[in-house]
């Protein structure tokens, strides 16, 4: 209960920190808190197989993305006005949080269960993680995935066609000013792509 | 807070998601740098897997995960197809202020 509203207040605190900043990158640190702290809701609701997800997908892949877009559009504006270094300034707190956060994260593995179930609910999820049948484990997960809910996941796949074929339609031609990599590039050089498809 | 010590109502999650929409719902509505309209999309999408999860815990029923894992899919296909549409408005108009771009206005 306590580790629940720990966890929901930071979560509301850093939704409503990534939704007022004003420049795109602070934003993008809020988020990031944001889907840890939510993973980490994730785990007490026995949902291991979203937790990692979260982490992997969310975490690792889209707020990626937001970077190098933000990376992206701010590269042509200008240099940054170089400030003063505070790396050596913060280098030793940042030592303390990387340890206090591993030793945790050892602590929490050495000690086993993360999240307690409902009254109702007479199964545990971790210690147990491989077995079938125990309600929110990977392998309950993957058998539900592959058996009952087999559409959802492939349109799963489809989406996830359609997203890339969009992205690069969208953005894969540049126009001749902002290609500095490649300046020989030919204007309709994806036609033969879209012709190929009919 | 009947059962188990540590066992926190579904109603709570539920709230909390409420919470966590709304707050993504006011950033697309007040905010205008496109990124971070994105960003309280996937805000919003966050709180929908939420009470997805929630409800699968609620009742031991896991086809609320493989849902979440759905919306998960979904939100990174809407986060790269809007990232591009972003890059390419931007090459376009160079401006990044979402009342700015107006060219498909009639």
């Amino acid at each position: 209960m306590i580790l629940f509203w720990v966890l929901a207040t930071l979560l509301v605190v850093s939704a409503v920190f990534t939704v007022t900043q004003k420049s795109p990158v602070h934003s993008v640190v809020g988020l990031l808190f944001n889907f840890v702290i939510l993973a980490t809701l994730y785990l007490t609701l026995n949902a291991e197989f979203i937790f990692v997800i979260q982490i992997v997908v969310y975490s690792g892949a889209i707020l990626i993305l937001f970077v190098f877009v933000i990376a992206l559009l701010s590269s042509g504006v200008g240099p940054f006005p170089e400030g003063p270094n505070r790396l050596p300034r913060i280098v030793v707190p940042a030592a303390i949080v990387l340890l206090a956060a591993f030793g945790f994260l050892i602590y929490g593995l050495t000690r086993g269960s993360a999240g307690a179930l409902p009254a109702h609910v007479a199964t545990s999820t971790s210690g147990e993680v491989g077995q079938a049948n125990v309600f929110g484990s990977v392998a309950d997960f993957g058998s539900a995935l592959f058996s009952t809910h087999l559409l959802p996941f492939e349109i799963t796949a489809f989406i996830l066609m359609v997203a890339v074929i969009g992205v690069v339609m969208l953005a894969g031609d540049a126009s001749p000013d902002k290609t500095r990599h490649r300046p020989k590039r030919r204007p309709r050089k994806r036609e033969p792509i879209v012709k190929a498809n009919l | 807070m009947s059962g188990a010590p540590m066992t926190v109502d579904i109603s709570y999650y539920i709230i909390l998601s409420a919470v966590i929409f709304f707050i993504g719902v006011a950033g697309v509505i007040l905010r205008r740098n496109p990124l971070i309209v994105l960003m309280s999309i996937e805000l919003m999408f966050n709180a929908a897997n939420l009470a997805l999860v929630g409800f699968a815990r609620e009742w031991s029923n896991n086809a609320g995960h493989v849902f979440a894992f759905l919306v998960i899919t979904v939100a990174a296909a809407e986060a790269a197809i809007g990232l591009a549409i972003v890059v390419v408005v931007f090459r376009r108009s160079k401006n990044v202020d979402v009342d700015e771009v107006a060219g498909l206005r009639g």
